[in-house]
């Protein structure tokens, strides 16, 4: 977009010195997370770009690092912990989390600030709180140094985000379907899958999303709550970043990255969708 | 429930039941039916988050260990007046000794110690040796014996502090995490200066979380603008680059930021291969407030954005060029109407970033340093390092008390069920 | 509707299920050991455990790398009843508060440990003053300074003073972020004769005077938190002198060649060892294993792989060849008569008392 024809000499000065603003802006956001893909191809044990890289020389990039993590018993281990935890916490805040919007969503819900307050608080309270509240109570009940147990605190962070998004959703649900849908004899939970969840679907995978990346980047929790055999991806992260960064860290960052590339596309093409079945998408 | 008659001039439903009665009925089926639907989270989150953060807050002023332990002289200990300056009687001298004896047995004695040595250096090992000694005491005169076992045992301010701990409550830890404590009289004083630590950290995390939140709005504003005013094909692409860093696991975007600021690190090299620095005169940017403050704007800034742009979507390019047609300069005519217009985003972003902020863990303890620490990583030092779990329960409630105030406020402004995410 | 709570609570159940399955797997006979991880698990692993496992097929020993949490985890352990670990390693100051606060296990030595080949008594062959109530010794190090070799022309740093004076040899410090050591140095360097250290520490003139000393170095000076990273301050040229672990510089100057040397005046020497701790599950199985890990020839193999002393005076003879890089370890050993001229012990008593105190003035300190 040029700017208009009518703008004046200091407009334009200005105008373009704000795109440039901006940019500056946006290579700040951006350049941190591109920067360490190129080092973690690295030969070299070092965080800089050696000069033989910058001359594209092939033999200045490897794959070592990526080997490195592969063959590592600590960051494997890491791995599955990671999407253990991560899936069974997923799953959880998701059911909990979107039969809870749905009474949420009712406009009978008595209490419903108090309740939605008090559901979402686990968003907004510190990790670090959390973390310590856990680690003591955890302890007491035996669920510390245990995959439950991470579990469940996961899910407990994780469903703020499924209640939110799936709330987001009802906004728009117009009660009226499930009304016709019983006036034409299905019973409730017929009604249920086949003309509530369809609609709300996009809302409950978004959340179901956040959740996920919730327990999967969660580390405060896990340096509290978990011992050794729970170690996930970040946990491990935190010990090598307090130790001395190998480039081995640098590998699962940009892995992570592309990670979370693909979460971010598949919550784009949602969003897509969703604006097409409400007819508010221009194209 | 029995058959109500329907009395004659009251609309009734099918079966004969009074339509109003019916339709509470039907109200109260579907109230409940609404409140079992939340009820599993509900139950959920009470027990595996409320009740461990109540948990945490009772911790801070529960003292039960003192008076448990040293069971048969505390309640003695009450009889005695500890403002006359004498040292308690015979009686509370045997007790302790008995005390000593049994906790030396079951090894609990140490625990006392290390709880009275939070409140006065040398209570730890006053504890230790004279537990060691005890079992040696055969008889009395108590007094005596335990005053040679431990010349502390004489002065009349190591029996104050017990009696002043023995209770069951403390506030003992809420004054240590506000540079209070109790002087020997029982009364409020200030910690000696070279201790002061808390009230200095809390500060320099609001004044940290201030000007982070104040450089994620700089920041934050112009591209929010630019987002809502570009056609949605273009918006939707830059929009990619506020996403990617906000879906990015935060260990990535700390590693990230460590190896672009680290004396050795990215940007330093290209300072020096430009050569605006010499290779021995490399900035310091990292481990320290500047780390923290840089990677903690760069992780919070989708968190200003966010709200901002839904919040300018909303707003009709016609305004501006009304103002404008109607005279207004451009920057008045941006001052004046778009940026009112746009106060609620603001306070949206604002609250949501400073409350992140507030709490930060991992962002300074990986790239703080020391000056760029803030007091959840004195949380984490006081379970972790110190074990000093009363004082990180009591520090951990006033940083809560604080969040609380800030979603009260949050709620104020934008109101817990507006809440959007991405 | 119900369909859905029914599903929730399948997952609940499944969930549960692969949680209890997850922590019951572990059979009668698997011993968790906690230790610090990086190279010193490893020294162990080879020296203690693998030929343990090797002799004992029934027993399975799984590493936990915690031992920098240990006493807080393993108070919360106790504090809960359910104590997960079975052998934890400790630094000697950590083990006397979990002996005090009755988190660890008593023992005689004696009766646990093994006697030397010579007969000898384990309470005779043991370094004096190295056995406690509950703690177990296993290694003597010493937290020592190492600085960069070309970073100075002519003299190079040899004594406390040296690490002080600023004008003499300039450059960054990398220092452990805590008073303990730093105190002691920061007076040994003032002059303080050594066997007044902690009377003088004990007045509230001599706290100051110590941070007075260090004041005049703080704007020099990094702080490091975890042992690999003063190494790491020294290898990238951040620091040009910095306080580390004995075993620590040892790996960087002989295994990575870097260009550092060592500086042993007034090395603080610190033991570390085990505890079992008190509600562990498999204590009798574990002191099995401990007696073995601790008796003369295994103490004397860890030296192999790591430059630690062996706190039996009857290993130190056996002291052989580093595994990997064939050098003889014993003139690496902090307990070499060569490099123990001049060696300081914490004394533990003491900070059990102060450390509280000196923790906060000490952030305090660097807060200013």
């Amino acid at each position: 977009m040029p700017p208009p024809v009518y703008a004046g000499p200091v407009e334009r000065t200005w105008y373009y010195t704000f795109r440039v603003i901006c940019g500056l802006i946006f290579f700040f956001l951006i350049t941190p997370i591109l920067v360490i893909m190129p080092l973690s191809f690295n030969t070299v044990p070092f965080f800089t770009f050696t000069p033989e890289m910058l001359a594209l020389d092939p033999d200045a990039f490897s794959l070592r690092w990526y080997n490195d993590f592969f063959t590592n018993a600590n960051w494997q281990g890491a791995v599955k912990n990671s999407f253990i935890i991560a899936f069974f916490s997923t799953i959880l805040a998701t059911v909990l989390g979107t039969v809870a919007a749905l009474g949420l969503s009712r406009a009978v819900m008595p209490y419903k600030t108090l309740i939605m307050a008090i559901l979402i608080s686990p968003m907004i309270v510190p990790l670090i709180i959390s973390a310590a509240g856990m680690y003591f109570f955890y302890s007491k009940i035996g669920l510390a140094s245990t995959h439950l147990g991470i579990i469940l605190a996961h899910t407990a962070l994780g469903t703020p985000f499924v209640v939110i998004t799936v709330t987001a959703t009802l906004v728009g649900f117009d009660h009226s379907l499930t009304r016709a849908a019983a006036s034409l004899g299905s019973t409730p939970v017929r009604t249920f899958f086949k003309v509530v969840v369809p609609l709300i679907l996009p809302g409950v995978i978004s959340g179901a999303l956040f959740a996920f990346i919730t327990s999967f980047d969660e580390v405060v929790v896990v340096l509290f709550v978990a011992s050794f055999e729970q170690r996930t991806i970040p946990w491990q992260m935190f010990s090598g970043i307090r130790e001395n960064i190998s480039p081995t860290i640098l590998a699962v960052a940009t892995m992570l990255v592309v990670v979370s590339v693909m979460l971010l596309s598949v919550l784009e093409l949602l969003r897509r969708r969703n604006e097409r079945l409400r007819g508010m998408s221009p194209g | 429930m029995a058959q109500v008659e329907a009395a004659p001039g009251i609309m009734t439903t099918a079966d004969g039941q009074p339509l109003k009665l019916s339709l509470q009925r039907a109200l109260r089926r579907s109230k409940i039916r609404a409140m079992l639907l939340v009820a599993p989270l509900f139950l959920f989150i009470l027990v595996t988050f409320l009740l461990p953060i109540l948990d945490m807050t009772f911790r801070s002023v529960e003292n039960q260990l003192v008076s448990e332990i040293l069971h048969r002289s505390v309640p003695l200990l009450q009889q005695w007046d500890e403002k006359t300056g004498d040292l308690p009687p015979e009686d509370v001298f045997q007790a302790m000794v008995e005390d000593f004896k049994e906790g030396r047995e079951n090894r609990t004695i140490g625990r006392v110690g290390t709880r009275l040595n939070y409140e006065v250096a040398g209570m730890s090992s006053l504890f230790r040796s004279t537990a060691r000694k005890a079992r040696r005491i055969k008889e009395g005169p108590y007094t005596d014996a335990l005053i040679k076992a431990n010349k502390r045992w004489g002065d009349v301010e190591t029996w104050r502090l017990i009696k002043r701990e023995s209770g069951t409550i403390t506030l003992s830890y809420y004054l240590a995490a506000v540079d209070l404590r109790f002087g020997s009289d029982g009364s409020v004083q200030a910690q000696p200066e070279n201790r002061q630590i808390y009230v200095k950290l809390f500060v320099r995390t609001l004044w940290l979380s201030t000007l982070i939140t104040a450089l994620c709005l700089v920041l934050g504003y112009p591209i929010s603008y630019l987002l809502a005013t570009l056609p949605t094909r273009t918006s939707n692409m830059l929009m990619i680059l506020v996403l990617l860093p906000f879906w990015t696991s935060l260990l990535v975007r700390t590693t990230s930021w460590i190896v672009l600021l680290q004396q050795e690190g990215v940007i330093n090299d290209l300072l020096v291969w430009v050569g605006i620095i010499a290779d021995d005169a490399r900035i310091r940017m990292i481990h320290n407030q500047a780390g923290t403050i840089i990677a903690m704007t760069h992780i919070l800034l989708p968190f200003m954005v966010l709200p901002l742009y839904s919040v300018m979507k909303t707003i009709p390019p016609s305004y501006m060029r009304a103002a404008m047609s109607l005279g207004a300069n451009p920057f008045t005519a941006f001052m004046r109407v778009y940026v009112p217009n746009t106060v609620a985003g603001i306070g949206a972003g604002g609250i949501l970033v400073f409350i992140i902020a507030i709490g930060y863990y991992i962002t300074p303890a990986l790239v703080g340093g020391t000056s760029g620490t803030l007091i959840s990583n004195f949380i984490a030092y006081h379970m972790q390092v110190s074990l000093n779990w009363g004082l990180a329960g009591a520090l951990g409630a006033i940083l809560l008390a604080i969040v609380l105030i800030l979603y009260l406020l949050y709620d104020k402004i934008v109101g817990i069920d507006n809440m959007k995410l991405g | 509707m119900k369909d859905v709570l029914k599903y929730s609570s399948f997952a609940f159940a499944g969930a549960a299920a692969f949680g209890l399955a997850a922590t019951t797997a572990l059979a009668e006979t698997d011993l968790v050991v906690v230790s610090w991880g990086g190279a010193y698990s490893a020294s162990q692993q080879k020296a203690y455990h693998e030929p343990y496992m090797a002799k004992n097929p029934g027993i399975r020993i799984l590493n936990d790398d915690s031992s920098s949490e240990g006493l807080a985890k393993l108070r919360a352990q106790t504090e809960a009843g359910n104590v997960t670990w079975d052998l934890v390693d400790m630094v000697a100051s950590d083990a006397i508060v979990a002996c005090d606060e009755g988190l660890a296990l008593e023992y005689d030595p004696d009766e646990l440990l093994a006697a030397a080949p010579d007969g000898t008594p384990a309470s005779q062959d043991f370094v004096e003053g190295s056995l406690m109530d509950c703690f177990i010794p296993q290694i003597v190090y010493s937290t020592t300074f190492g600085y960069r070799t070309d970073a100075f022309e002519g003299d190079q740093p040899s004594s406390i003073k040296d690490i002080f004076d600023i004008e003499k040899f300039p450059g960054k410090r990398s220092l452990e972020k805590k008073p303990i050591g730093n105190l002691e140095w920061a007076l040994l360097a003032d002059g303080v004769p050594v066997d007044n250290i902690y009377d003088v520490l004990s007045t509230p003139e001599g706290v100051d005077r110590a941070f007075a000393k260090l004041d005049t170095i703080k704007d020099h000076t990094i702080w490091w938190v975890k042992g690999a990273v003063p190494t790491q301050h020294l290898a990238d040229g951040e620091a040009v002198i910095a306080s580390a672990y004995n075993g620590r510089l040892f790996a960087a100057i002989e295994e990575e060649k870097q260009p550092i040397a060592m500086m042993w005046e007034w090395q603080v020497f610190d033991l570390d060892g085990w505890v079992i701790p008190k509600g562990g599950k498999n204590i009798e199985e574990v002191k099995k294993l401990v007696y073995f890990a601790t008796d003369t020839q295994r103490l004397a193999d860890q030296a192999k792989y790591i430059s630690y002393g062996p706190t039996r005076k009857s290993s130190a003879p056996l002291v052989g060849k580093h595994a990997e890089l064939g050098i003889d370890m014993a003139p690496h050993m902090p307990t070499d008569p060569k490099n123990a001229a001049k060696t300081l012990l914490f004394n533990y008593e003491w900070w059990a008392d102060h450390r509280a105190e000196l923790d906060e003035r000490f952030q305090a300190w660097l807060a200013q």
